[in-house]
């Protein structure tokens, strides 16, 4: 079924003005069998449009949720998940990005490296954080303290939440795509437990670049695309205001990527959402990477990195087949 | 009476004259001069008064870099529209234009042959295809070609011209830019060369996959580059952007690239280059 809720409203509408006819060709004494036979298909089509709406209502709400203003952002989360936070800085090479923070940590008693995206919360700390988006000061900052919890062992624990990774002429300049590309690879190459979480947005490129785990995990109303509404709207309906018809057809939410194989496991969020409650969504997410880098640490450091390449290497879904719809 | 008498003829419509040389010549892109086109296509499809890149198709530059035949490789892959995706078109429509339109399964064709007498596997994007995106069938594509690089210990070449992560397959897209990753570093571990080649545009998830992470990144003359594109760069800023920015030689400048290769050099470059990867080292040579 295309899901283009835009194209199927149209043909819902078209279903419903035929019932209609229908109705008033029946007259005002219709035979009881067509009239029951009518008022089933138009049950349907309520059905269908009840269906199509709620759809669109949970992607966008979704969207929403991942971006609302008080929602819990990464240093929000350590508080209440780390006994202990120490924060290194820097790419040793250009600049510290506040966007991203790394950070020593403990988890229960273990020694872990938390790396996260930041957003700030009110106009002064987004100046600093830059609304999340980091630049590849970030990244390059970001691996080379992975590298350095590698080394010593230590499982890495990743959080995601950034609108996008930010392009401004000086972030392409010093490399944006170069960055985030030698972090995909150096990922890959780590022999320690690595697990990320989705906590808010999950911003394509941007997002990836802190994104190579051997567990992905997403909270409920967070989200993760290739592009945001917004932009993929402006592209196919030359109309950023279609960003809901978008939210829909990006298949972003977390029930999406799980079907999708994506992503490992939803985390649940207070009802109602996260920003209800920081410290119930923080224990309800505690527990969960405990399990899973517990899981992990069983592994060795080449089971570890073989397990994180196969993951990704099985992500996609294409057909095989030689007599298949044109080429060659 | 006169002695001449000029023949009465009708006005013809205004605009663009149907001349029966249609097809010969092409307006150069960059100088703006009319080329002979068979002239252009001789010279690499370079144009012979400015030197200006012309886009290439993936088989021309096959064409190009490989000595002589080639086996192309997963050419039955195809797309299955995980996401249902649709925007003016069914995505699946869209798949479908673009197969007739470049004769491909999808925006890549994944080849092996010899360069300079040497085995190399080659994958060729087509930017005519949905605009050299890359979905699950282009990342698989190329994830097969590394794999049978390191099974043949064999040099890969990826020659990018794509606007990035196919935006019809959502998330899938974007994780093939871990999936090509991950397997470069099963190449880097293993010390097997790979050239990255940056045509004409390369921008998006491949600029930040593996556009960006070859043993060498070498570009062609003039290349739009980068991670975001300068519309959206424009939209962010609010700003012009200076003359050249994002291009080959302003990458260049800042030190993103390793080299910038005009294309009728580029398959001497790319065999200099395996073999200062790949060739005997004098030692072994005094030792064997």
């Amino acid at each position: 079924m295309p899901n283009d809720p835009s194209h199927t409203r149209r043909e819902l509408d078209a279903m419903e003005t035929q019932l209609r006819e229908l109705r008033q060709q029946m007259g005002v004494k219709p035979d009881p069998e067509a009239q029951k036979r009518v008022d089933t298909l138009s049950g349907l089509v309520g059905d269908l449009r009840h269906d199509l709406e709620s759809q669109v209502e949970t992607a966008w709400q979704r969207v929403k949720l991942a971006r609302h203003p008080q929602r819990p952002y990464f240093l929000d989360y350590c508080g209440y998940i780390f006994d202990d936070f120490s924060e290194i800085h820097g790419d040793r090479g250009y600049a510290d990005d506040p966007a991203i923070v790394c950070a020593m940590a403990r988890l229960n008693g273990r020694e872990v490296l938390a790396v996260g995206q930041q957003k700030g919360r009110n106009t002064k700390d987004n100046v600093l954080r830059n609304f999340g988006m980091p630049r590849p000061e970030g990244y390059r900052k970001a691996i080379r303290v992975m590298q350095f919890a590698a080394k010593f062992r230590r499982p890495i624990l990743t959080f995601l939440d950034t609108p996008g990774a930010w392009h401004g002429m000086d972030a392409e300049e010093r490399g944006q795509g170069e960055a985030i590309a030698r972090n995909l690879r150096e990922m890959s190459r780590l022999g320690v437990p690595i697990v990320v979480t989705v906590i808010g947005e999950g911003g394509s490129g941007g997002a990836l670049g802190l994104g190579v785990g051997n567990r992905v995990l997403i909270l409920e109303n967070a989200v993760y695309s290739v592009i945001s509404p917004e932009s993929c709207a402006a592209i196919v309906w030359r109309d950023s205001a279609q960003a809901e018809l978008a939210a829909g057809a990006l298949k972003l939410t977390a029930p999406d990527l799980l079907s999708l194989k994506l992503v490992d496991e939803i985390v649940p969020e207070p009802h109602g959402g996260a920003q209800l409650d920081h410290r119930a969504t923080a224990d309800m997410l505690k527990p969960v990477l405990e399990r899973h880098v517990a899981e992990l640490e069983k592994m060795s450091p080449q089971q570890l990195i073989d397990h994180r390449y196969e993951k990704f290497r099985r992500m996609g879904q294409f057909f095989e087949s030689p007599q298949a719809a044109g080429g060659r | 009476m006169a002695w001449f008498r000029k023949e009465k003829t009708p006005l013809e419509a205004v605009g663009e004259k149907n001349v029966k040389t249609e097809g010969l010549w092409t307006k150069c892109d960059g100088c703006r001069q009319i080329v002979w086109k068979k002239d252009l296509e001789e010279g690499g499809n370079v144009c012979p008064k400015c030197g200006y890149h012309f886009r290439l198709d993936a088989r021309t530059r096959l064409q190009m870099l490989f000595d002589g035949e080639w086996t192309e490789f997963d050419q039955d892959l195809g797309s299955s529209d995980p996401l249902h995706f649709v925007d003016l078109k069914p995505y699946p429509q869209k798949l479908a234009a673009a197969r007739k339109a470049t004769g491909l399964r999808d925006a890549l064709i994944a080849a092996q042959g010899t360069l300079a007498s040497r085995p190399v596997a080659i994958c060729s994007m087509e930017i005519g295809f949905i605009g050299g995106s890359m979905g699950a069938v282009v990342g698989e594509m190329i994830a097969r070609s590394i794999d049978r690089c390191l099974a043949g210990n064999m040099p890969l070449v990826i020659v990018s011209a794509s606007g990035g992560a196919r935006m019809q397959e959502g998330a899938i897209s974007l994780m093939q830019l871990a999936k090509v990753s991950g397997g470069l570093a099963r190449m880097h571990e293993r010390g097997i060369p790979y050239i990255s080649v940056l045509a004409d545009p390369t921008t998006g998830g491949v600029t930040a996959s593996y556009a960006m992470l070859g043993d060498l990144n070498i570009a062609e003359p003039g290349a739009l580059i980068g991670f975001a594109g300068p519309r959206v760069i424009q939209q962010t800023i609010r700003q012009k952007l200076p003359e050249g920015f994002q291009r080959s030689e302003f990458l260049l400048k800042k030190g993103m690239l390793d080299a910038i290769v005009p294309r009728k050099e580029l398959k001497t470059y790319i065999a200099r280059a395996l073999d200062f990867c790949c060739a005997p080292t004098t030692a072994s040579v005094t030792a064997s």
